[in-house]
């Protein structure tokens, strides 16, 4: 935002003088996001964990949020950070939009956070790092869209499905069996669940559903009618419904041998 | 070397007044009103790439009258000033009257200042509330003055007379075509008295609607759904078209 560099640059976080420091920075980090296209859209969603070292900090943070109407973004990494990060990403694509008086395109807004992101270098090499999650509905070319990051900015798009964050090798896994090019909506969010209840069961900083304190993921949709998180309800029922097979079948349904 | 004229303050003042309300004059009119579900912006402007009518926060609308250049300098300026504001603190710490605030002093500096020549506009800033009572309008005049406003409010060439006319017959609670309607018999009312048609095309509409789910609030009126709202006549209709206006709301949106 070359404005606020301009009129304030204490607002931006690639300005801050960072203290020298030993060792790791202790602050709550968000884990794992998970993003799948299907004909007509895309889903992003993220489990409700953030932990601190080996404690629990937050049982229900909220780790995806929308950017405008057809975007959203999720984060995996420092929370506080990525949380700014998102703030000034929304409030960049908003001010765009008002000014120009037109939308930028999905790529000019995945270009953008990768800026964002290298912004973040010098906090990243000290364990601070922001890995985010972007989704889209290309208008132009009317598809969802996935854009991964890593944390040097370095921005390449994912065809199918992604994941990022501490449980996202798990995630990609379990998406990478079950995932097919003709879901539904409806399947698409509850590919998602199981990857993500699939990263919760072999990753320690991930959180699963929780029916005890009705807590579920966070299930975003964003179609060609602009963005759509799933109500509680909704991702409660996706939830249950996982949770009930896998009661049944622990390790979550069966990809065929051949 | 000549020794330069005395001029007296108050006369420089009202030649720079003069001046500036001379500019104004020659742009068209435009009219922000409140309605029912929120405050409607309608001018006539015949060209699609330049607006008079801008969003400039969630519930903050933008409309002015004079020269293109110098206004659009001032609503970036707004749109600026209200996402730093935003950004800072909080989107609830955006507030019409602050912006008018700014305006206010932005337009009485440039205008008091004897190194520039006068801006040539007239803004409208408007908020819109959770209830119609709570919507705040407010009109800038070109010196740095901010007036209040209640109900309706023309600015442009032909303000006054505008503004005259639809004191006499707005009323609270319109529904959003009849207010539609009434701006429109307005603004086709000449200096003379006469009558002409203003057709559809030449008209910039636009709504803050405090019923929109989202944050958001504004929102451009254009097309068949102008064209609807223009047509729709008696209560039935209106609502009618305001219901299919919903639905259509989110195809408009880009």
């Amino acid at each position: 935002m070359d404005f606020l560099s301009e009129h304030q640059p204490q607002l931006l976080p690639g300005n801050r003088q960072l203290p020298p420091t030993q060792g790791v920075i202790e602050a709550p980090h968000g884990t794992t996001i998970v993003a799948a296209t299907f004909p007509g859209g895309v889903v992003l969603a993220g489990d409700r964990r953030a932990t601190m070292g080996n404690v629990i900090a937050q049982r229900d943070i909220e780790k995806v949020f929308p950017t405008d109407e057809y975007s959203a973004v999720g984060i995996a990494g420092t929370a506080g950070l990525a949380v700014e990060m998102v703030k000034l990403f929304q409030l960049e694509l908003e001010h765009f939009e008002k000014v120009e008086g037109a939308q930028l395109s999905l790529e000019g807004k995945a270009n953008r956070l990768s800026t964002m992101i290298r912004s973040n270098l010098g906090m990243a090499m000290q364990g601070l790092a922001v890995v985010p999650l972007f989704a889209g509905y290309d208008v132009d070319r009317d598809k969802g869209r996935i854009f991964s990051y890593d944390v040097t900015g370095g921005r390449s798009e994912e065809h199918g499905y992604a994941a990022t964050g501490s449980g996202s090798i798990f995630a990609r896994g379990s998406m990478k069996k079950l995932y097919r090019e003709d879901l539904t909506e409806e399947q698409a969010t509850t590919l998602v669940v199981q990857a993500l209840y699939d990263a919760a069961d072999d990753d320690s900083a991930t959180g699963g559903p929780d029916p005890a304190r009705r807590i579920y993921p966070i299930v975003t949709v964003i179609t060609e009618d602009g963005f759509r998180r799933l109500t509680e309800d909704e991702a409660g029922e996706t939830s249950h419904a996982v949770l009930e097979h896998r009661l049944r079948q622990p390790d979550g349904p069966r990809a065929a041998l051949l | 070397m000549s020794t330069p004229f005395y001029v007296s303050p108050q006369q420089a003042m009202a030649d720079r007044a003069e001046y500036a309300r001379k500019g104004i004059a020659r742009g068209r009119s435009l009219v922000v009103m409140q309605y029912a579900d929120g405050i409607v912006f309608v001018g006539e402007n015949p060209s699609r790439a330049l607006h008079k009518f801008s969003e400039i926060y969630d519930r903050i609308g933008f409309a002015a009258a004079g020269k293109y250049n110098e206004y659009e300098n001032l609503r970036i300026g707004g749109v600026r000033y209200a996402d730093l504001r935003g950004y800072t603190y909080d989107r609830d710490d955006v507030t019409a009257r602050g912006l008018a605030n700014v305006y206010a002093q932005t337009l009485g500096t440039i205008f008091s200042s004897a190194a520039e020549k006068p801006y040539e506009v007239e803004l409208v800033v408007a908020e819109v509330g959770e209830t119609p009572e709570g919507d705040q309008i407010y009109r800038l005049p070109h010196d740095g003055s901010i007036v209040d406003e209640h109900g309706s409010v023309a600015v442009g060439g032909n303000a006054e007379q505008i503004s005259n006319f639809l004191d006499q017959r707005h009323r609270d609670g319109m529904t959003l075509a009849e207010a539609l309607k009434l701006a429109v018999q307005a603004l086709s009312r000449d200096t003379n008295g006469s009558e002409r048609e203003i057709p559809a095309e030449r008209l910039e509409v636009a709504v803050l609607d405090r019923t929109r789910p989202q944050k958001r609030k504004f929102k451009r009126i254009v097309g068949r759904q102008l064209a609807r709202l223009l047509q729709a006549d008696g209560a039935t209709s209106a609502a009618e078209a305001e219901a299919e206006a919903e639905g259509e709301g989110s195809e408009d949106e880009e």
